[in-house]
């Protein structure tokens, strides 16, 4: 039926305000915090482990189930006790449970959940539940986690390699033996994530009749983890209830990595009886939600001598944190198709291992793979340059896919579905000015600035192929498994009795505008205004349609969810085409849709209201014509046939349309800060058709500005004990208006083919795009091969002020002052001299009563042994006073003149463990000099949300307690020049 | 991320805050505007059993501009000072330092004696009294003292204020005439504690030069005016001596680097704003 | 001396966009808390508790600041207006309501609200404010999604629509 063909499209391509928008506006969003709870609805806490890597000892929640308002405890074997293991996506011997069991694997990890009358009453009972721990060694760096002697964090693993596949497609190694030149390049690419300003919400309740759990969370998708829940509460399906409230606020794919929540609250729901809600804090948030991953890589190009490249040579090495969390190791493998970019490379060997360490799982984060991918691609393309003296331009165009070649097959298997990507970097290069800016870095390093230039080519992937995951298995593996593949997107558009129109459609929306434009789909097909047109997007797996691909993912809206609806419009316009046609007495074919009437093509008068045809199915189906069928609801499932398993030669269509991005990034490098400023940033985007402009250009700002973020800013950085650094948003920087320039976006469009309205995914591309285009623009600046992120000022600072003399003779530089940045050790000495002989302190070094007195607010002291002591004391900065258990061992005797002193203090704040070597030397009769040096290790919260000040302050407690040993010792000798003196040789005159 | 528990006192007049205070000492703490002090709570950081709020207390409200100081009370938020546009003219390091505290909505209810009090080492209040040489008027019930900003920061967020004692006031010395300020800082981010924030005042061949964001308190150093011999070498000794540590956000030796740039930038655009 | 103790919840009342609200609330509630649990007034938005993110931004006593860091019964008897009271009327936005929905100056919609609250005031404190000075505030408020150009876009066009009105 072509009704469609010379027919209009007045709304889909227009930037219409948003339908969203105006509850958004007065503050009636109904986010998963805003809507209503059944009464006796409980709130629940979380324990978090303060280790990076410890083993459970004990868990003792008796307090804690003792306070009042306190309604449950559940502890990991608890969780074990009524359910199973999250599935692992890769074939190896380890469990994921969504709460730590025997150990803790990364700081952040629950221990424990409490259910109680409110929030504040939970986080009371958190305090209360004493938890044991034995600390083990941790391992952070991916590469450290494969060394044969590293901490192993799952022993069933016997190391910590979980999957090690090689590929190959076509000939590298003949490539690589033919070649000219050999381009190497290595890349840590650091952690980061989108972090939504909404965090993580759960609500879940259990009926113990059907044994079933209904769940309401702020969860993204992909709805396969609906089947991963389901098994993991060991219930079918159809008794996983799971809904998504109306609004979000924010994912970037992070909202998927709610799911082992949901498992949790569902089972303390189940424990309790009671519905139980959960709103995660940002404390809890940025320890352990998700991020993307870390990953080491190693990329080698054969290169001929006009900068061509012949082949690639991958080793990636993908961090996946503590556990491999579904749909992980999906991070590796998304881009499997793409390995090439946006460039003609026949040949190319990949070898991926996953390694786990003492992070947070990894999972879902706006551009999923591609940054990782793109960011050693892109700079190798400059060092291409650098290397062979070419311009880096010349050697982006002498190797892109080139105009004519599309549709274009990969030599990993990804079918480029459309682009002129020569037409749209040139048109970049013109209308971005590079002209310009290459005058401008010209006349600037005349003057002895620091500017530079870099650019980036993009291929930026949508709408994942289901199957793609399967590639890290084998061949076999996958014969045994089972096929998987596709991408299925759906949607229902429903009639009502007066004729209005509902669509309903599991996309989940995070903020971008889907009711919008599926209105203006809808409205198009149907001849209706958008404002006539209701869009649902809230889902419910008990009642609407949905598939595991459905959710808000792999930048699938625009082109897979909208043309689902199209579709499904489509249809039910042909059936109401037939009831029109019956009454209006012309062929199906002549009935037309406009302007909220249903017409006679050749006489626009015959005509009757949509509504009235829209609602005669409803009134009257009896006197329908047989071809009409009844004309009340159609739901339309789409899935791409392009999206097919992988094969046996590994070949892989990862995902369905593939954009193109052309970067142009100018910078400054400030001399006296090292600050980086953005003078121009050029954005070129082939994402298809676009179906809401004013949209497109919302995600790209929003991308650019998570790029810059990750390029400048944001890492979720972990000391080498495992401890998290980055605990509160005063340390996980966000940009702010004030660091987010305005980019030039440009576009250039080839419409797919292969989705019902041409559009392309465009959300995620400059995540791929931008931290390598900056990357290369401050490289090109300071004219450095190697550079990382986040570019820190103070990383840059080496190349920027250059060589640093040394102090002059006569200021003394303290040991201390020398440690490295990511050392989470302290070392310091000092001596205090005290009116005392040296019998008499140590006879008090020996008395635990005496010893204890030196630590202020130590009480309740135990002697364990002659050289062993244990009590609680207080310390405390300022406000921050904690409460710990102490305890203080006394080793290598040699009296009166030396000892080792090993102590220990564990507490809601933290944990910090230390050695001290202290010696006694008598200068005058009594009168002894205490020399003391340390080493001091703190983690826990304290070092999560106080890192910057963390150290100072540890210091000071050990200089407090220093102090106090000689003022005790020296029996109040010279109190007030003593402090200072010590005060001095501590390091704070 | 809920505080833990604690009692509340709104204190109507200084006796009755310094009243609660002697009775709780070293388990109460003074709430003003609560910036610094909420987040402390809400992160169960900080666990006092009584808040005794002051904002209440009228005689604690007052900027005094009589004489040659700028007297700032308890209970002034930072808003006040900004809003005030003879500040510039009074005192214009004050004026330059106080867009860069936190962000209009803390400032909006953060106090500037509350800064102080609480003493952070990258703050730019403490450092701006200390740059200026201003006291810190403590109370108690028992007494009254006053100390100069050099004693009353003690360390990292530590003072000399005893368990029973109030921040009641802080005064700064007004502008002196052929004396010129400026202040300059570099953090992550606008908004973020200074990685080194640097405040100079220079008259006439003298030439003062206070850091932050670098040892445990903010660091003050005479220096050789700009123009003069040795700055260069001053500046470099003054970096060393400061002790520099590294942290995430920045190395030691950055933070000396731009103690030698900032500073230098930062006196010289004090001998331009010489009036 | 009134002393709030903390077992116990205190009777809390102050106006709220123009009409008195009360409820009880333990010394330790936070404002961002009570607004949303007690009052049911949840389009103030909580994003991180520690002062960093600004979704909780309401305006009292007629200055923005955080309802995360503030106490409940700290603001006994204040003048609280929060996204709720922006409007003009319950079927009509304000004009820089209209200008966010005009210039898609939302995405998601959760950090808008307090957002709206600043502007809203620094607009209304200051109509002249420079291109800078609106940077500068909407700097104390984080957004994930819109990378601030269409933030930055709505409030400069409601800063020239509402100085023309001032003007007629």
């Amino acid at each position: 039926m072509d009704v469609t063909a010379d027919e209009p499209r007045p709304w889909l391509g227009r930037s219409l305000p948003r339908v969203e928008d105006a509850a958004l506006l007065i503050g009636r969003g109904r986010y998963i915090d805003d809507l209503g709870v059944p009464p006796g609805t409980l709130h629940a806490a979380i324990l978090r482990s303060p280790h990076g890597h410890a083993e459970i000892v004990s868990i003792d929640p008796t307090r804690a189930r003792a306070l009042p308002g306190v309604t449950a405890v559940l502890v990991g074997s608890d969780v074990q006790a009524h359910s199973a293991s999250l599935l692992v996506g890769v074939k190896a011997p380890i469990e994921c449970w969504p709460i730590a069991t025997d150990r803790v694997r990364y700081v952040g990890e629950p221990v424990a959940v409490v259910a109680a009358r409110d929030r504040y009453v939970a986080e009371d009972a958190l305090d209360l539940i004493e938890v044991a721990y034995r600390p083990l060694p941790a391992v952070i760096d991916p590469r450290a986690a494969l060394a044969p002697d590293a901490p192993v964090l799952h022993p069933g693993l016997e190391g910590n390699l979980a999957s090690d596949r090689v590929f190959r497609y076509g000939d590298p190694e003949r490539a690589f033996a033919d070649a000219a030149h050999r381009v190497a390049i290595e890349v840590d690419y650091p952690r980061s994530a989108c972090t939504p300003i909404e965090t993580y919400g759960v609500v879940a309740e259990y009926d113990p009749g059907l044994d079933a759990y209904d769940v309401l969370a702020n969860f993204q998708g992909p709805f396969s983890i609906h089947a991963v829940i389901a098994r993991a509460l060991k219930v079918p399906g159809n008794r996983l209830r799971l809904r998504t409230p109306p609004d979000s606020g924010g994912s970037f794919g992070v909202k998927q990595g709610v799911f082992p929540y949901i498992v949790l609250i569902a089972l303390a729901a189940r424990a309790t009886g009671r519905p139980v809600k959960w709103i995660e804090d940002r404390l809890e948030h940025l320890a352990a939600s998700t991020c993307a991953t870390n990953r080491f890589t190693r990329l080698e190009a054969a290169v001929a001598a006009d900068g061509r490249i012949t082949a690639l040579t991958w080793d990636q090495i993908e961090d996946c944190g503590a556990h491999l969390r579904a749909p992980e190791p999906a991070t590796l493998y998304r881009m499997h198709g793409n390995m090439t970019g946006a460039y003609d490379i026949r040949n190319v060997s990949i070898r991926n291992r996953v390694v786990l360490t003492n992070k947070m799982p990894t999972g879902l984060n706006r551009g999923f793979g591609g940054p990782q991918v793109y960011f050693p691609l892109e700079r190798l393309m400059q060092r291409i340059a650098h290397e062979l003296g070419l311009d880096p331009l010349d050697v982006i165009r002498r190797n892109l896919v080139p105009r004519g070649a599309f549709p274009y097959r990969t030599a990993s298997g990804a079918l480029l579905d459309s682009g002129d990507y020569a037409a749209a970097m040139e048109s970049a290069l013109l209308q971005g000015g590079v002209a310009e800016l290459i005058a401008r870095r010209d006349a600037a390093r005349r003057d002895g600035r620091l500017y530079g230039i870099g650019y980036a080519a993009v291929v930026e992937p949508s709408v994942s192929n289901m199957g793609y995951i399967t590639t890290v298995l084998t061949a076999a593996e996958r014969r045994k498994a089972g096929p998987k593949n596709g991408a299925q997107s759906t949607a229902t558009i429903a009639l009502d009795p007066v004729g209005s129109v509902t669509v309903h459609v599991a996309s989940v929306p995070q903020g971008q505008g889907h009711r919008t434009v599926l209105a203006q789909v809808v409205a198009d097909v149907l001849g209706l205004k958008p404002a006539e047109v209701r869009v649902v997007t809230d889902v419910d797996t008990a009642k609407d349609g949905w598939s595991i691909a459905s959710g808000n993912y792999s930048s699938r809206f625009a082109p897979a969810v909208t043309g689902a609806a199209h579709l499904a419009a489509m249809r039910l316009r042909e059936r109401l085409a037939h009831i029109a046609a019956a009454q209006l007495n012309v062929p199906a074919v002549d009935v037309v849709f406009d302007g909220g009437r249903v017409q006679a093509r050749r006489n626009r008068d015959n005509a009757l209201s949509f509504a009235r045809v829209a609602a005669a199915s409803h009134w009257a189906p009896g006197t329908l014509p047989s071809e009409a069928d009844t004309a009340i609801r159609e739901t339309v499932f789409w899935t791409p046939p392009e999206l097919t398993a992988p094969n046996d030669a590994d070949e892989i269509n990862s995902s369905l349309c593939h954009g193109f991005i052309f970067d142009i990034c100018a910078v400054e490098i400030d001399r006296v800060t090292a600050e980086v400023r953005i003078d121009r940033y050029v954005s070129m985007h082939d994402c298809g058709r676009m179906l809401h402009p004013g949209m497109v250009a919302g995600q790209v700002n929003g991308g650019f500005a998570h790029a810059l973020g990750a390029a400048l800013l944001e890492e979720h950085a972990y000391g080498p004990d495992g401890s998290l650094l980055t605990g509160t948003l005063a340390d996980y920087l966000i940009p702010t208006a004030m660091e987010v320039p305005e980019p030039l976006i440009l576009h250039h469009e080839t419409p797919s083919p292969l989705t019902p309205l041409g559009a392309k995914g465009v959300g995620e591309g400059n995540c791929m795009s931008t931290p390598v285009c900056i990357a290369n623009a401050v490289a090109d600046a300071l004219g450095v091969a190697d550079v990382s992120l986040p570019l820190l000022p103070a990383r840059l600072a080496q190349q920027v002020h250059g060589p640093e003399k040394a102090p002059r003779g006569k200021t003394p530089v303290r040991p201390a002052a020398k440690e490295a940045a990511s050392e989470r050790q302290l070392f310091g000495e000092g001596e205090a001299s005290v009116d005392a002989p040296a019998t008499t302190i140590w006879a008090m070094l020996l008395d635990p009563n005496a010893l204890m007195a030196v630590v202020p607010g130590a009480h309740a002291i135990e002697k364990v042994s002659d050289t062993c002591f244990t009590a609680e004391i207080t310390l405390g900065i300022g406000p921050v006073k904690g409460r710990y258990r102490a305890t203080m061992e006394l080793s290598d005797l040699d009296p009166p003149r030396a000892l080792t002193l090993t102590g220990s203090a564990d507490g809601a704040l933290g944990f910090g463990r230390g050695t001290g070597q202290v010696t006694l030397r008598e200068e005058a009769p009594g009168r002894t000099v205490i020399g003391y040096r340390y080493q001091a290790a703190i983690g826990g919260k304290v070092a999560s949300i106080g890192g910057r000040l963390l150290d100072g302050a540890a210091r000071v407690i050990i200089g407090q307690f220093f102090a106090s040993l000689a003022r005790q010792a020296g029996g109040g000798g010279r109190p007030a020049g003593l402090w200072a003196w010590l005060r001095r040789l501590l390091g704070f005159a | 991320m809920k505080p833990a528990r604690f009692d509340y006192v709104a204190a109507a007049s200084a006796e009755e805050a310094l009243e609660a205070l002697a009775q709780e000492g070293g388990n109460a703490r003074i709430l003003a505007g609560g910036q610094s002090l909420l987040p402390m709570l809400n992160m169960r950081l900080a666990r006092p059993t009584v808040l005794i709020d002051i904002m209440g207390v009228d005689e604690w409200r007052a900027v005094d501009r009589d004489g040659d100081v700028l007297r700032i009370g308890a209970a002034v938020r930072q808003v006040a000072l900004e809003q005030d546009p003879d500040l510039a003219r009074f005192q214009p390091l004050l004026a330059a330092a106080l867009p860069w505290v936190g962000h209009p909505q803390t400032r909006s209810r953060g106090t500037v004696c509350g800064s102080i009090a609480h003493a952070d080492p990258s703050a730019e209040l403490p450092l701006v009294l200390v740059a200026l040489g201003g006291t810190v008027h403590l109370r108690s019930r028992r007494r009254k003292r006053v100390l100069s900003a050099q004693n009353f920061f003690t360390g990292m967020m530590s003072t000399a204020r005893e368990d029973d004692e109030l921040i009641e006031a802080i005064a700064l010395p007004k502008a002196r005439t052929r004396t010129g300020y400026a202040f300059r800082e570099v953090a992550r981010r606008h908004g973020d504690f200074a990685i080194v924030a640097c405040a100079a005042v220079v008259n006439g061949v003298r030439a003062q030069l206070a850091v932050g964001g670098v040892a445990d308190r903010p660091a003050l150093c005479e220096l050789p005016a700009p123009g003069a011999a040795g700055l260069d070498e001053a500046l470099d000794d003054f970096a060393w001596s400061l002790e520099a540590r590294d942290d995430l956000h920045a190395t030691a030796r950055y933070r000396r680097e731009l103690v030698r740039r900032l500073g230098r930038t930062t006196l010289e655009e004090a001998v331009r704003c010489r009036a | 001396m009134p002393r709030l103790s903390a077992d116990c919840r205190h009777m809390v009342s102050f106006t709220l966009n123009g009409a008195p609200v009360s409820g009880e609330a333990e010394p330790r509630m936070l404002l961002s808390d009570f607004l949303r649990y007690v009052v049911g007034a949840t389009g103030t938005h909580v994003g991180c508790e520690h002062g960093l993110c600004g979704a909780c931004t309401v305006e009292i006593d007629g200055q923005p600041g955080r309802a995360c860091l503030t106490l409940a019964v700290q603001v006994r008897g204040a003048q609280i207006r929060t996204v709720e009271g922006l409007a003009p009327a319950p079927d009509r936005l304000s004009v820089l309501q209209e200008c966010f929905r005009e210039h898609h100056g939302l995405q998601c919609g959760f950090c808008t609200p307090g957002i709206l609250v600043t502007l809203d005031a620094l607009l209304r404190d200051n109509p002249a404010a420079s291109e800078p000075e609106i940077r500068e505030a909407l700097a104390g408020h984080l957004c994930r999604c819109t990378g601030y150009v269409s933030i930055m876009r709505a409030a400069l066009a409601a800063q020239q629509r509402l100085g023309k009105k001032t003007d007629a």
